[in-house]
């Protein structure tokens, strides 16, 4: 048998794996590892000036290709700055590899240099983790962890490994194995027939249907069949933020995203709904506003792979555990065979008060004649001058929002945020993992004055490596989501929420060797997207002025039903 | 309602500590915890009493099923069962009272295992019910030190669980 050291093992794992990047930082620990990636070309290392960013680029190519994202960092400091995307992963259920460093075996527990139990404290984080206690046990962990991380419920899966475990004198028999042998992990991969054929039933008899899918339908690769269903049946379609793009944006069936910001029609349809199809959705607290109150005449379908997400907010009428594709699958194949029509009469009537509803209050906001750009105009020239096919990763805050409201994503994984931990700072590592796993695809990151200093730094791995990024800073001086709660909250105190002493965005991007505009009136705002995009392989940092008064509509009333909403500053449902 | 869920586990360095971290990252409730190897010395059988109403055990049991080390798992008040806890105990046996503990001792069907002029230590076996009915009929005052090994498990008839 073949004889490796640690590291060489290491390195070869991932090749096995197909790993075309890992993102990382170096450090003591980790630098046998390094020495043996210097000595390969396969793996492709992409040093990060932070290692947060190592994680979140990890995350965006994750997002982007459906392939785990793999980050190297370093024990004690290396590793404590991976955790922030190590949860970024967990709560919007992404496939990663985080390696961590790890002082040598012999010195665990001593308070050693470096020293930090990641396995600790990274565990209500990940799905799972291992510590590498043997160096001949590395290929059998490496197999099971990108097995675990990337079945079922993807998660992040961390190892953390001894420093003296990958010496380079020491060598151990490597051979990687061809499967997984896990006795107590076994992911569902088939619904239960029974209750697909029951769905089946209820949604033919519905007469106020809606389907409501999420992240898991972009995960599970379900947008054809999901689409096919939704046509068959003539149904309303709404996404969560971490659905968009599962569903055409653009569809004729397509009502918007539902929830705290999402569409009056959207929320106005799940709340008078009869049947609910939930698909790959978990039904979280950003979209139900009280559950107590939440869709009170509907039955709830609910398809997802773990059943720990179904009727842990809201109880199901039908669960059905099983990958949303193969079950979607199902249910149009019992469509076929039933040879059974929807209720058209009713959808009719279903389909002429969702209509009234868009046209009461369709997306809209007041622009200003003379005053201050709005946001929502610069989400609006950002598809135009894009055609509506950039890749379009996120921030956290208004401007998230207003690229979710106003992006019409047709593609799954075009459009790439952090929904369940909200992270500031995710915006352009994760656009740099983007651009690396499709490097001529057109990739803008929508963020904040307040979110791209987070991870400002990142500009710099730009430049070392040609990232064309495009970067779409909506600048409204302010901490704008918090400042908009505590207008609405706090009588308008704005506690801690402006932001002060802004840099020259221009001239920071510029220092860091990239191009950078500032647009500051609406009549420029075309002009210059349009330039900064035809500099196909620059960076363009791109500060926009905008109305820092300017609020996210609708929104949720608070501990109200999905139909209360705040429609404008002065208007509620 | 108070319930006893057996697991199955990988006999694993760090797998019950993520049992155990699941309940307080939860806010779940752990009343009692045994632990130990099995006949097949790759598995552990856990043993742990918790409360909470059926939604909240259903989410415990759904949550301890997805952890990767998790093998089997059953909730053995689900169906008949046998269950029992050990308890030791150093009673305060001076005069009058040293009959009158003893006898009492008889009644529960305990056994005194060790003995000193002042001190009885005490072995106790059955339901967490008995165990503290004993401690009430003995009488705080006469309790000098109590130690318990919390709930074990088994359901009755034929079901087993194993591999
Ligand atoms: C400022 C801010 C505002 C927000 N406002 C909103 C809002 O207005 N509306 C909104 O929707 N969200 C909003 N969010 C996001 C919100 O917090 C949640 O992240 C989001 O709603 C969860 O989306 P999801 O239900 O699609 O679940 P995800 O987190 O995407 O989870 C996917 C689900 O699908 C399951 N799954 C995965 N793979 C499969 C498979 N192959 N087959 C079956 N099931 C699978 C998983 O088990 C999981 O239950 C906001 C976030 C922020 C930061
Ligand atoms: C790391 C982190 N810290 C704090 C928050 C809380 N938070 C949510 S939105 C927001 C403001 C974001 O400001 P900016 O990036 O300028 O976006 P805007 O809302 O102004 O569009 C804050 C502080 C967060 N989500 N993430
Ligand atoms: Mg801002």
């Amino acid at each position: 048998m073949e004889m490796l050291s640690g590291a060489d093992m290491v390195v070869r794992a991932l090749q096995e794996e197909g790993v075309e990047y890992i993102f990382g930082y170096p450090g003591g620990s980790v630098l046998h590892i390094y020495d043996a990636l210097f000595q390969q070309d396969k793996v492709s290392h992409i040093l990060v000036r932070h290692e947060q960013a190592a994680t979140h680029a990890a995350d965006g190519y994750a997002r982007a290709t459906g392939k785990p994202g793999v980050v190297m960092v370093t024990s004690g400091p290396g590793a404590t700055n991976a955790i922030t995307g190590l949860a970024t992963a967990f709560m919007d259920s992404i496939p990663m590899i985080v390696l961590s460093g790890q002082v040598r075996s012999d010195w665990i527990g001593d308070d050693a240099f470096q020293e930090t139990d990641m396995i600790g404290v990274s565990r209500p984080v990940v799905k799972h983790s291992f510590m590498v206690r043997d160096p001949k046990d590395i290929p059998e962990i490496f197999k099971k962890a990108f097995y675990i991380a990337t079945t079922g419920r993807p998660g992040p899966v961390l190892i953390d490994i001894p420093k003296d475990h990958t010496a380079p004198n020491k060598t151990f028999p490597y051979e990687y194995p061809k499967k997984v042998k896990l006795r107590s992990y076994a992911p569902v991969t088939r619904g239960h027939s029974g209750q697909i054929r029951k769905a089946v039933e209820e949604l033919l008899k519905a007469k106020r249907p809606v389907i409501y899918a999420g992240g898991g339908v972009v995960q599970g690769e379900a947008s054809e069949a999901l689409t096919k269903l939704a046509h068959k049946l003539n149904f309303p379609v709404t996404n969560t933020l971490m659905g968009l793009g599962a569903y055409p944006g653009t569809d004729r069936q397509f009502l918007g995203m539902l929830g705290m910001h999402g569409t009056y029609e959207a929320n106005m349809a799940m709340h008078s709904a009869d049947v609910i199809l939930a698909a790959g959705a978990r039904l979280d607290d950003r979209v139900t506003n009280s559950t107590k109150k939440f869709c009170p005449g509907a039955k709830l379908i609910h398809i997802d792979i773990d059943p720990a997400s179904i009727s842990k907010n809201v109880a199901a009428h039908i669960p059905i555990v099983g990958p949303v594709r193969q079950v979607l699958d199902e249910m149009l194949a019992m469509l076929d065979e039933q040879d059974s029509e929807p209720d058209h009469k009713a959808l009719e009537r279903w389909w002429q008060e969702i209509d009234g509803w868009r046209e009461f209050h369709g997306l809209r906001y007041e622009t200003n004649e003379n005053g201050p750009m709005k946001p929502q105009q610069v989400v609006q020239a950002l598809y135009k001058a894009t055609d509506g096919k950039a890749y379009v990763t996120s921030d956290v805050g208004q401007h998230q929002m207003f690229a979710a409201q106003f992006y019409k994503f047709d593609r799954p994984r075009q459009w790439i945020n952090s929904g369940g931990l909200g992270t500031m700072g995710f915006g352009l590592p994760a656009a740099m993992g983007v651009q690396f796993a499709f490097p001529d695809a057109v990739v803008a990151c929508v963020t904040g004055e307040g979110s791209i200093q987070m991870n400002i730094q990142e500009l710099s791995t730009c430049l070392q490596y040609g990232l064309p990024v495009k970067i779409i800073n909506i600048n409204n001086q302010a901490l704008g989501m918090v400042r908009q709660w505590q207008d609405m909250q706090y009588g308008g105190r704005h506690s801690q929420s402006y932001m002060e002493s802004l840099p020259d965005f221009v001239k920071l991007a510029e220092a860091y060797g990239h191009v950078g505009f500032k647009v500051e009136k609406f009549e420029d705002l075309e002009g210059a997207m349009n330039e900064a995009f035809s500099l196909k392989d620059r960076l363009v940092f791109m500060d926009i002025y905008v109305d820092p008064t300017e609020h996210v509509y609708p929104m949720h009333i608070a501990d109200g039903a999905m139909r209360d909403m705040w429609l404008s500053k002065t208007e509620r449902t | 309602m108070r319930r006893i869920i057996s697991i199955l586990m990988e006999n694993e360095p760090g797998a019950l500590s993520r049992v155990v971290a699941l309940f307080s990252q939860r806010g779940y409730n752990i009343e009692t915890l045994t632990v130990a190897p099995t006949e097949d010395p790759t598995l552990s059988r856990l043993t742990m009493t918790t409360t909470g109403d059926e939604y909240k055990i259903e989410q415990i049991t759904k949550h301890l099923n997805k952890l990767i080390e998790v093998v089997k798992l059953v909730d053995l008040t689900e169906g008949a069962h046998i269950e029992r806890e050990i308890m030791l105990m150093k009673i305060k046996a001076t005069g009058a009272q040293r009959a009158e503990v003893k006898r009492t001792v008889d009644i529960f069907r305990g056994q005194i295992v060790d003995v000193t002029a002042t001190v009885y230590t005490v072995q106790l076996t059955g339901t967490t019910d008995k165990l503290e009915a004993f401690i009430n009929a003995i009488g705080e005052t006469q309790v000098l030190e109590v130690v318990r090994s919390g709930v074990s498990g088994i359901a009755r008839g034929e079901k087993v669980l194993s591999l």
